[in-house]
């Protein structure tokens, strides 16, 4: 059997890759699917700790399912927004975008 | 008719209201003016005679010498649980100067609609009048000191709005102002003698009934035997000094020398006003003080005074009436002469005597005031005797009733002021021969400065502008009617009709001095010798050119002429120096507290200065800086806010492994 710290590094791995896409594209799309890997990171950590904690099989189960659900969700919406600021301001590069500028 | 009596009030109700009523009168019906005010009098004159009749048809109660007084009280206010009572009397005394007020003021109202029928004012005018008769009513029938004050003080407002009626006149308005402030000095004697009473007894009634009053037994032994100490004078008694002090009143009110100055001044007033105010009534208030007070003054030391006080005026007066060319100024002069003669009359202690002068004078010298008046609107304003002459054709009239008034006045028997004079001379004569031989000079020379006039006025020939004309009937049937009482109103005070029914009414159980024919026949004797002179002098041959006796005294005509320049000394005395007085006060305050305040003000300047500096540079500064430096670190924190999501997360990022760290540190 695959020992747990396996399993760790592979979620901490994925997590550090999609948190370098979010900090690092410039491109918008880009920083969604990095948050997207960045979600499936942690949905595989549940899912782990589900198998090597047997108590906490069924609520971690339903965790990552909701985990997942919202993922899509947030895709959708994500993606809707890339849309309308594209629409706004014909680019999606993330640098540009900075009216929140203080 | 008995009811009347216990309702006093209503004799001066009348007239008060009619003043209210035409003071809010509107514009239009402005013409009813003057026949209110004439109605109010006239209802208040019938009332004073029904009072006459009710008082004399009633059982007499004696008080004092079998004097019958009757009184209605009212509370007026409590202190504490001292009700202070006020009240209303009704004796002989009243009952005259009632008559003499009702009738005189009747007769002046009358004649008023004549001589101001084309003053725009004539409104204002009556309302005043009216004011001055309800107030004069109110003084005469008050029995309580306080209330006759004020009446006493009403009546002097009257006076000095009535003086100063035509105020855009400047001598007008200064001759009003000098006749309430000359008669405020006289005041205050007046007042603080009500307060030395007031403290001396605790009540100010004077005839009290079942009340403590003045004229009480008690209280004037009380007063006549306690004394006060004064610097210089030592111990008076308060009689006395109460008395002079209260006479102090009446020497302002009737213009008794000193106080004499503001009564011819007066004279810028209209006419009628002269003749019912600064002739009949309300300069005879001084005299009836006197009278009023008389239980408390007889027998004090204050009789000399107002006695000699009396002779003076009675003397110094006369002498300037001499020499005085306006008409109606000679009348002034005339008039605080006769006061004078009344004051010397009570003030050796004959009471009827100067009552009756008062009464006898009142009618005769508002019938030469109202005379005086008709002969001036008769030649177009000209007060001037020098530019008159020879009226006697032009107003008959006028000429014939004044020539009454001016007898009456010079004492020719059988008129009014023989009767009234006689008997203050012969007062003099019994109790005083100095006082007798001033009062029987001043009677040659009251003829001859009367005869002077009439010859001036009247006869001769005509030296003024214009024509002269005789006055309409408004004005003349008061004269007329004036005339007839100062030749007849002596009558009911001779001692040959009655034995001297006046007498017994005014003070019944008085005994009365004998008829004296010598005093009689020397008065009569200077009075015609007065008329004789005057003929010698200005009726022998008319006036041309200067007064012929100017000729013979030079220096002591011009003296007189000036009015012993009485004016003049007031003028540098007290005026000026009251203005150098406030002058000096004015500097004081200039330099001394003016000096001080702008000090303060500097200094205080200064220091704000400095407090500003202060402020500026430390609150100020520091605040600055503070604020600078805030500014200053926003501006770098401002950095941070970059608006890029991912610099946010970096942040969040770099904080959360930051915070690890930390975690693992601590």
């Amino acid at each position: 059997m695959i020992p747990l710290s396996w399993y760790l590094t592979l979620a901490a791995v994925l997590f550090t890759i999609g948190l370098y896409g979010v900090l690092a594209r410039k491109n918008a799309v880009i920083v969604l699917m990095g948050i997207e890997i960045m979600m499936n990171a942690a949905n595989l950590n549940l899912i782990v700790f589900s198998r090597f904690l047997p108590q906490t099989r069924l609520s971690a189960q339903v965790f990552s399912l909701f985990g997942i659900t919202i993922a899509a969700a947030e895709v959708a919406v994500g993606l809707a927004l890339v849309i309308a600021i594209f629409k706004m301001m014909k680019t999606i590069e993330v640098e540009k975008i900075e009216q929140l500028k203080g | 008719m008995k009811w009347l009596i216990g309702h006093l009030w209503l004799i001066p109700f009348f007239p008060l209201v009619a003043a209210a009523v035409i003071a809010f009168m509107k514009k239009e019906k402005r013409e009813a003016a003057p026949f209110f005010a004439i109605g109010a009098i006239l209802v208040s004159f019938v009332l004073s005679c029904l009072l006459f009749l009710a008082f004399i048809g009633i059982q007499k109660t004696p008080y004092g010498h079998g004097l019958s007084v009757h009184l209605s009280h009212y509370l007026w206010f409590v202190t504490g649980t001292t009700p202070e009572i006020v009240s209303l009397i009704l004796d002989p005394l009243t009952l005259t100067m009632l008559f003499v007020v009702t009738i005189v003021s009747s007769l002046v109202f009358i004649y008023s609609l004549g001589y101001m029928h084309e003053d725009p004012n004539i409104v204002r005018f009556f309302c005043f009048l009216s004011l001055f008769a309800a107030s004069m009513l109110g003084l005469v029938i008050s029995n309580h000191l306080l209330i006759l004050f004020m009446c006493w003080e009403l009546v002097g407002v009257s006076s000095y709005l009535l003086i100063g009626f035509w105020y855009e006149k400047p001598e007008a308005a200064a001759a009003a102002k000098k006749a309430f402030i000359v008669t405020r000095v006289g005041d205050i004697g007046f007042f603080i003698g009500l307060l030395l009473l007031y403290q001396k007894t605790g009540t100010l009634l004077l005839y009290g009934g079942s009340y403590p009053a003045i004229f009480s037994h008690e209280t004037l032994d009380l007063l006549k035997i306690n004394a006060v100490t004064l610097p210089l004078f030592g111990g008076v008694i308060l009689t006395t000094i109460l008395g002079v002090l209260l006479f102090f009143g009446a020497m302002g009110k009737s213009a008794q020398f000193p106080f004499h100055v503001w009564l011819p001044d007066a004279m810028e007033g209209p006419t009628p006003v002269s003749a019912l105010i600064h002739a009949a009534t309300m300069v005879a208030a001084g005299v009836f003080l006197v009278g009023r007070m008389f239980p408390l003054l007889e027998g004090s030391g204050a009789m000399p005074v107002i006695a000699w006080i009396g002779g003076i005026t009675a003397l110094f007066a006369a002498t300037i009436a001499v020499a005085q060319f306006d008409i109606k100024r000679l009348l002034a002069y005339s008039t605080i002469s006769q006061l004078g003669y009344m004051m010397m009359g009570l003030g050796l202690g004959g009471y009827v005597a100067g009552i009756f002068h008062l009464m006898t004078h009142a009618f005769f010298k508002a019938l030469l005031f109202l005379g005086s008046g008709s002969v001036i609107h008769g030649c177009h304003g000209e007060q001037d005797m020098r530019h008159m002459g020879g009226l006697r054709k032009a107003m008959p009239v006028t000429f014939w009733t004044y020539l009454a008034g001016t007898l009456a006045l010079a004492g020719i028997f059988p008129l009014s002021g023989f009767w009234s004079k006689d008997e203050i001379l012969l007062e003099a004569y019994l109790h005083h021969r100095p006082l007798y031989w001033i009062g029987t000079s001043v009677a040659f020379l009251t003829a001859f400065y009367m005869f002077r006039q009439i010859f001036m006025v009247f006869f001769g020939s005509w030296r003024g502008h214009g024509q002269a004309h005789e006055s309409p009937q408004t004005m003349l049937w008061p004269l007329r009617i004036l005339a007839i009482l100062a030749v007849f109103a002596g009558l009911i005070g001779t001692p040959f009709l009655f034995g001297n029914p006046f007498r017994h009414f005014l003070a019944p159980g008085h005994h009365a001095p004998d008829p004296s024919f010598f005093v009689m026949a020397v008065s009569t004797g200077v009075a015609l010798f007065g008329i004789f002179v005057a003929y010698l002098l200005y009726g022998r041959k008319p006036l041309t050119g200067e007064d012929p006796l100017l000729s013979y005294l030079k220096g002591i005509f011009i003296l007189l002429q000036r009015k012993y320049y009485m004016d003049e000394l007031y003028q540098n005395t007290f005026v000026k120096g009251a203005n150098g007085l406030a002058r000096f006060f004015r500097e004081v305050d200039e330099l001394v507290i003016d000096g001080f305040l702008s000090r303060t003000g500097w200094a205080t300047l200064v220091l704000s200065r400095f407090n500003q500096w202060c402020d500026n540079f430390f609150l100020n500064g520091g605040f600055d800086r503070a604020c600078d430096g805030i500014k200053g670190s926003g501006g770098q924190l401002r950095r941070v806010q970059t608006g890029r999501a991912q610099d946010y997360l970096l942040i969040a990022a770099v904080g959360a492994v930051v915070l690890y760290f930390l975690s693992r540190i601590l």
